[in-house]
C-alpha cells in the first residue's frame, strides 16, 4: 500500500511550495503577497510570520507520521518495537503542551502589537488625504470632501500620503478591499468606520467589494489609481473644471441597483457622506461619527434634529482604522 | 394552460427559470413514484410505519440518521459540483448570478446543517449507548422527535428549490441582505423556518445524549473508563446545549422582523445587524467544533484500535476536549474582526483563536504517539485517519494564521479562507465521518464495506480534495473573493479554477465509488459473524452484528478502560457472555408514531410561515399542540420483553 505516499507526500509538497511562494514573492498577479504600500507589507510581514511558525509544528508532524506509518506498518517480520501498552509519557506530554504554547505567545505578541498598529496613520508627519466612500449596490462612490470632487468605481490618490478612508454603505454591507494596498474593512449603512491605507509607488491597484451583496456581486470592483502628488493635483483641477456636478437627485439614481463603468464629479452635496449615515441609522449611535470623522454628530442636513450636537460616545466604531 | 395554473406554476414552482428547476422537478416526480411504486409492489408500507417511521430504537434512528446524511451529502456535492463547473473558465454563463447565488448558499447550509450534523447523531446514536453498556439513551421519545424535526425541517429547506426558490443570501445569511428591504423572495423563510426546526431537534439531541452518558453507563464504567468516542460526544453535547439557543434566538429575532415588521437587525428604528452577526457566530462557531470534536473521538477509537495499542495520554486528550469545547466560546469574533471592532477587541478574540490550536495540536501528538511502536493494519477507517492528519494539520495551520488579526484583514472572504474551513472541515469532520461509517457500519448491518471498491473511493476522493483545494489558497492570494458568480478573464484566476473544478469532479468520482461500495456490499460484503470485525477494545464490539434491539440481554460491570480488549487478552470474554440466571424481563419504550406526525406538524405550520399563510401556519401549531397533550396523557409508554424472548433471541445467536 505505497500509495499511501502519494497524498501525504502531495500535502508537504504543496505546503514547501507554498512557502517557497511567499519566501520569493513570487508572480505579480498574487497581489496580496505583492504590496505596494506600507499597511499591505506590515500585514505581508505577519503573513510571513505566521507561516514559518507553524511550518515549525506541521514539518514534524508530517515527518513523523511518515515514519510512523512505515515502521509500525502490522506486516510478517517487521522487527519495530510493540508496546501494546505504553500509554503515558509526562516528559512527551510536557514537550507538545509547551511547544504550541510557545508559539502561539510569540505569535501572539506580534498580533498585538501590529493591530493596534495598523489604527494609527502609516505615516505620522505627512498631512493624510481623506477620502468618503459610500458602497451602492453594485459601484462604489468616492467623495474628496477637502477636494470637493467625487468618482464613481476609480479613486485616484497621491503616492507617500497616508489615506483615510471613511466607509459606509448605502445598500446591504459591503467591505473595502485594494489587496496591493492592505486588507479590507467592512462598509455598513448608518455606521461609519476608518481604514488607513498608503501607496509608495504610482500604479492603478484592483479594488473589490469582498462581502456578498446580491446579483450584481461579482461585477463591484473599482480601481485605486495612484500618481505622484503634482499629477493628482492636476487631476483634481481637470474634474473640477470638466466634469458634471453630483446632485441629489444625481445621487438618488446612483443609488439604484446597477452596474456601471465608471464616473467623475466636479462637486457633490455637502455633507453627503455624513447625511447618508445619519439616515440609514447612524443618528441611533451619534457618538459614533465623531469618533471616526473627528467631526461633530452628523444630522444637520437631514432633518434629525432631535439629537444634533449630542455626543453620547462610547461607541467603538473604528476598527483597526 | 388555463391561467390560474400558469400563474401557480410560475409563482410557486418556477416555471419560469428554465430546465434546471424542470430537471430538477422530473427527477422528484420519478422518485417519489419510484419510492412509492416499490413500497406497494413489496408490499412494505406496514414495515416501513411499524419498523421505521415509529421506531425509538436509537440504532435504528442513528441508521435514518446516517442515510439522511448520505442522500444530503449527494445533493450538497451536486451543489459544489455545479459551482465548480461555473467557476472553471472565466466569464462562463452555465449558472446565471441568481441561481449561483441559490446554490451556494444551500451548499454551505446544506453541508454544516442537514450533512455533518446529521452524521455527528448517526454515530451517537448508533455507538455511545453501546459503549457505555446502555439498552437506549435517556429519553428514547424525544430521540424520535429529534430525528423527526431535523427531518423535517430539512425537507423544508429542500423543497424551496423547486417550491418558491431557495434562499440566496449565503448561509450566514447576513442581515440587511436579508431583511424584506432587499429581500421579498419566499426563499430566505425556508432558510429561517428549516434551520429553526431542525434547530430545536438538535437542542433536544444534545440534551438526551448528555444525561445518557452522565446517568446510564453501566455500573463500574466511570467518566475516566469512557471510551474517548463517548468523551467527544459529551464534550460537543456540552457545546450544542450552550450554542444552539443562540442561533434559535437570532433566527427568530430574524423571522419576526421579515414577518411581523420588527426592527431587530435593520439600523432603522435602532435595530443593528451586527447583534445577528455577533448571535450567529456565538452559535457558528461552536458549531464547527460539534461537528470536529465526535470526528476526533472516531480518530481516538480508530487510531487504538488499528495500531493495537492503549490510547495515547487519555486524561491528556480528555482534558484537551474539555479545553476546546471552552474555549470554543471566545472565540466568534474573529469571523469579522473586518466588521470595525477596536484593536483591543481583535487581539482577544485572535489570541483565543490561536489557543485552540493547542489542545488541537496535543490531540495530533497524541494520536501519533498511539501509532508509534504499535502495529498498523491499513484497513479503511485507518486510512481515513491517517488522510486526517496531514489535512487537518495543515488546514489548522492556516486556521492559526488566519487567527493573526491584522492579516486576515487579507485573508477575510477571500478564497484562502474557502480553502481553509474546507480543509478543516472535509479533512476533519468528512474523513472523520466516514472513518466512523466504515468502522461501525459491520456493527449496525452485520457485514463489511467492500475494501477494494472504498480504497478506490478513498484515493479519488483524497486526490481529488487536494487539487481542489490547494489552488484556492493561492486563488485567495490573488485577489479572489468568495460568493462571485464569475469572473473576468484578465484577473489571471481561470488556470487555478480549472485545476481546483478539475479536482472537485474527482471528489465527485469518490462519492460514486462510495455509493458502488455501498451497493455492491449489500450483496457480496463480508459478513460479520463475530461482532468484533476489526479486533475492538470497546463494550460494543463484545456484542453481536447486528445489535439486538435490547441490546445487552444483562447488563455488563465494567472494570477497566478498553474493557473488551482486555478481557480479550486475559481469555475472559464469557464473562460478558449473558448467563442464563442472571437474564431478567427488560423494560423496553413502546414504539410511537407521535414524533412522525409532529414533524409532520411542524412541517405544516414552517410552510405556513414562509408564504405568510396563516391559516396553514396555525393549522400546523395546533397539531404540534395536539401532540404534545397527547403525549402528556399517555401512561402505558413501556412493555416488557419476557426472559423467554431474551434466552430465544441469545441463543438463537449461540450466545448461550
Amino acid at each position: 500500500m505505497g500509495r499511501g505516499w502519494l497524498t501525504r507526500w502531495k500535502g508537504v509538497s504543496l505546503m514547501a511550495a507554498a512557502a517557497l511562494l511567499l519566501a520569493t514573492g513570487c508572480g505579480p498577479e498574487y497581489i496580496v503577497l505583492n504590496p505596494k504600500g506600507p499597511v499591505g507589507r506590515e500585514e505581508l510581514h505577519l503573513i510571513e510570520l505566521s507561516t514559518v511558525l507553524v511550518l515549525i509544528v506541521i514539518i514534524p508532524v508530517l515527518a513523523l507520521l511518515a515514519f510512523i506509518v512505515v515502521r509500525y506498518r502490522d506486516k510478517p517480520g517487521n522487527k519495530a518495537r510493540y508496546m501494546p501498552n505504553w500509554s503515558e509519557s509526562k516528559v512527551l506530554e510536557v514537550v507538545w503542551w509547551g511547544i504550541p504554547i510557545l508559539i502561539i505567545g510569540i505569535l501572539s505578541v506580534y498580533t498585538a502589537k501590529t493591530t493596534f498598529a495598523l489604527t494609527r496613520p502609516p505615516e505620522a508627519d505627512v498631512k493624510p488625504l481623506t477620502i468618503q466612500v459610500v458602497s451602492l449596490n453594485w459601484k462604489w462612490l468616492f467623495l474628496y470632501p477637502d477636494q470637493k470632487v467625487a468618482t464613481v468605481n476609480y479613486a485616484e490618490i497621491p503616492t507617500g500620503v497616508p489615506v483615510q478612508f471613511e466607509l459606509t454603505a448605502d445598500a446591504p454591507m459591503n467591505s473595502f478591499w485594494v489587496p496591493q494596498l492592505g486588507g479590507q474593512e467592512y462598509t455598513m449603512p448608518g455606521m461609519a468606520m476608518r481604514l488607513w491605507l498608503q501607496a509608495d509607488e504610482p500604479g492603478r491597484y484592483y479594488g473589490h467589494g469582498a462581502n456578498f451583496t446580491g446579483e450584481g456581486f461579482a461585477h463591484d470592483n473599482f480601481w485605486v489609481v495612484a500618481k505622484s502628488q503634482s499629477d493628482f493635483d492636476r487631476w483634481v483641477k481637470q474634474v473640477r473644471s470638466t466634469a458634471p456636478a453630483l446632485t441629489k437627485a444625481g445621487y438618488a439614481k446612483l443609488k439604484q441597483p446597477s452596474v456601471i463603468g465608471t464616473a467623475e464629479y466636479s462637486s457633490f452635496p455637502p455633507g453627503l457622506f455624513d447625511d447618508t449615515v445619519w439616515i440609514n441609522g447612524g443618528r441611533y449611535m451619534p457618538g459614533m461619527m465623531a469618533d471616526v470623522t473627528g467631526r461633530a454628530s452628523a444630522g444637520s442636513h437631514a432633518g434629525g434634529s432631535e439629537m444634533n450636537g449630542t455626543d453620547m460616545s462610547g461607541m467603538d466604531m473604528n476598527g483597526k482604522g | 394552460m388555463p391561467a390560474g395554473f400558469q400563474h401557480f406554476a410560475d409563482t410557486y414552482l418556477m416555471w419560469n427559470e428554465g430546465p434546471l428547476i424542470w430537471m430538477s422537478d422530473a427527477l422528484i416526480v420519478l422518485t417519489s413514484l419510484g419510492i412509492v411504486g416499490a413500497l406497494t409492489y413489496f408490499k412494505r408500507w406496514k414495515w416501513l410505519w411499524r419498523e421505521w417511521l415509529t421506531t425509538v430504537d436509537h440504532k435504528k434512528i442513528g441508521i435514518m440518521y446516517l442515510i439522511a446524511a448520505l442522500l444530503m451529502l449527494f445533493r450538497g456535492g451536486v451543489d459544489a459540483e455545479l459551482m465548480r463547473t461555473q467557476l472553471a473558465l472565466p466569464g462562463v454563463h452555465f449558472l446565471d448570478a441568481e441561481h449561483y447565488d441559490q446554490i451556494f448558499t444551500t451548499h454551505g447550509t446544506i453541508m454544516i446543517l442537514f450533512m455533518a450534523m446529521p452524521f455527528i447523531f448517526a454515530l451517537f446514536n448508533i455507538v455511545v449507548p453501546l459503549q457505555i453498556g446502555a439498552r437506549d439513551v435517556a429519553f428514547p421519545y424525544l430521540n424520535a422527535i429529534s430525528f423527526w424535526l431535523f427531518f423535517f425541517g430539512a425537507m423544508l429547506f429542500n423543497i424551496s428549490f423547486v417550491f418558491g426558490g431557495s434562499p440566496d443570501a449565503g448561509w450566514t445569511s447576513y442581515p440587511p441582505l436579508t431583511e424584506l428591504g432587499f429581500d421579498k423572495g419566499p426563499g430566505e423563510n425556508f432558510y429561517l423556518l428549516g434551520l429553526q426546526i431542525s434547530g430545536i431537534g438538535s437542542i433536544a439531541t444534545g440534551i438526551n445524549f448528555l444525561a445518557t452518558i452522565l446517568k446510564m453507563r453501566a455500573p463500574g464504567m466511570t467518566l475516566m473508563r469512557m471510551p474517548l468516542f463517548t468523551w467527544s460526544v459529551l464534550a460537543a453535547c456540552v457545546v450544542i446545549i450552550f450554542a444552539f439557543p443562540a442561533l434559535t434566538i437570532a433566527l427568530a429575532l430574524l423571522m419576526l422582523d421579515r414577518i411581523v415588521g420588527t426592527h431587530f437587525f435593520t439600523m432603522l428604528h435602532g435595530g443593528n445587524p451586527m447583534m445577528f452577526i455577533n448571535l450567529f457566530w456565538i452559535w457558528g462557531h461552536p458549531e464547527v467544533y460539534i461537528v470536529i470534536l465526535p470526528a476526533f473521538g472516531v480518530f481516538s477509537e480508530v487510531v487504538a484500535t488499528f495500531a493495537r495499542k492503549r490510547i495515547f495520554g487519555y486524561s491528556s486528550m480528555v482534558a484537551a476536549l474539555m479545553a476546546i469545547s471552552i474555549i470554543s466560546y471566545f472565540v466568534w469574533a474573529h469571523h469579522f474582526f473586518t466588521m470595525g471592532a477596536g484593536a483591543d477587541v481583535n487581539t482577544f478574540f485572535a489570541v483565543a483563536t490561536m489557543a485552540v490550536g493547542i489542545p488541537t495540536g496535543v490531540k495530533v501528538f497524541n494520536w501519533l504517539f498511539t501509532l508509534f511502536r504499535g502495529r498498523i493494519r491499513m484497513q479503511l477507517p485507518m486510512l481515513w485517519t491517517l488522510a486526517f492528519v496531514p489535512c487537518f494539520a495543515i488546514g489548522g495551520a492556516t486556521g492559526v494564521m488566519l487567527a493573526v488579526a491584522p492579516a486576515d484583514y487579507q485573508y477575510h472572504n477571500s478564497y484562502f479562507l474557502i480553502a481553509h474551513f474546507h480543509q478543516v472541515l472535509i479533512g476533519g469532520v468528512v474523513f472523520g465521518m466516514l472513518a466512523g461509517m466504515y468502522y461501525w457500519w459491520p456493527k449496525m448491518f452485520g457485514f463489511k464495506l467492500d475494501e477494494r471498491l472504498g480504497r478506490w473511493a478513498f484515493w479519488f476522493f483524497n486526490i481529488g480534495f487536494y487539487v481542489c483545494f490547494m489552488p484556492q489558497y493561492a486563488l485567495g492570494f490573488m485577489g479572489m473573493q468568495r460568493r462571485m458568480y464569475t469572473y473576468p478573464a484578465d484577473t489571471g484566476w481561470g488556470t487555478l479554477n480549472f485545476v481546483s473544478t478539475i479536482g472537485a469532479y474527482l471528489m465527485g468520482i469518490g462519492f460514486l465509488f462510495i455509493v458502488l461500495q455501498v451497493l455492491y456490499s449489500i450483496k457480496y460484503g463480508e459478513r460479520d459473524l463475530t461482532g468484533d470485525p476489526w479486533d475492538g477494545r470497546t463494550l460494543e464490539w463484545s456484542l453481536p452484528s447486528p445489535v439486538p434491539h435490547y441490546n445487552f440481554a444483562v447488563i455488563p460491570t465494567v472494570t477497566d478502560r478498553d474493557m473488551w480488549w482486555v478481557l480479550k487478552q486475559e481469555g475472559r470474554t464469557e464473562e460478558l457472555r449473558p448467563k442464563p440466571e442472571e437474564i431478567q424481563p427488560i423494560h423496553m419504550p413502546k414504539n410511537s408514531g407521535r414524533p412522525f406526525l409532529m414533524g409532520f406538524a411542524f412541517f405544516v405550520a414552517g410552510l405556513g410561515f414562509v408564504f405568510n399563510w396563516h391559516v396553514l401556519a396555525a393549522l400546523g401549531l395546533l397539531g404540534v399542540v395536539a401532540c404534545m397533550i397527547a403525549r402528556s396523557f399517555e401512561y402505558d409508554d413501556e412493555y416488557q420483553i419476557p426472559v423467554e424472548e431474551i434466552e430465544y433471541t441469545e441463543a438463537a445467536l449461540g450466545r448461550l
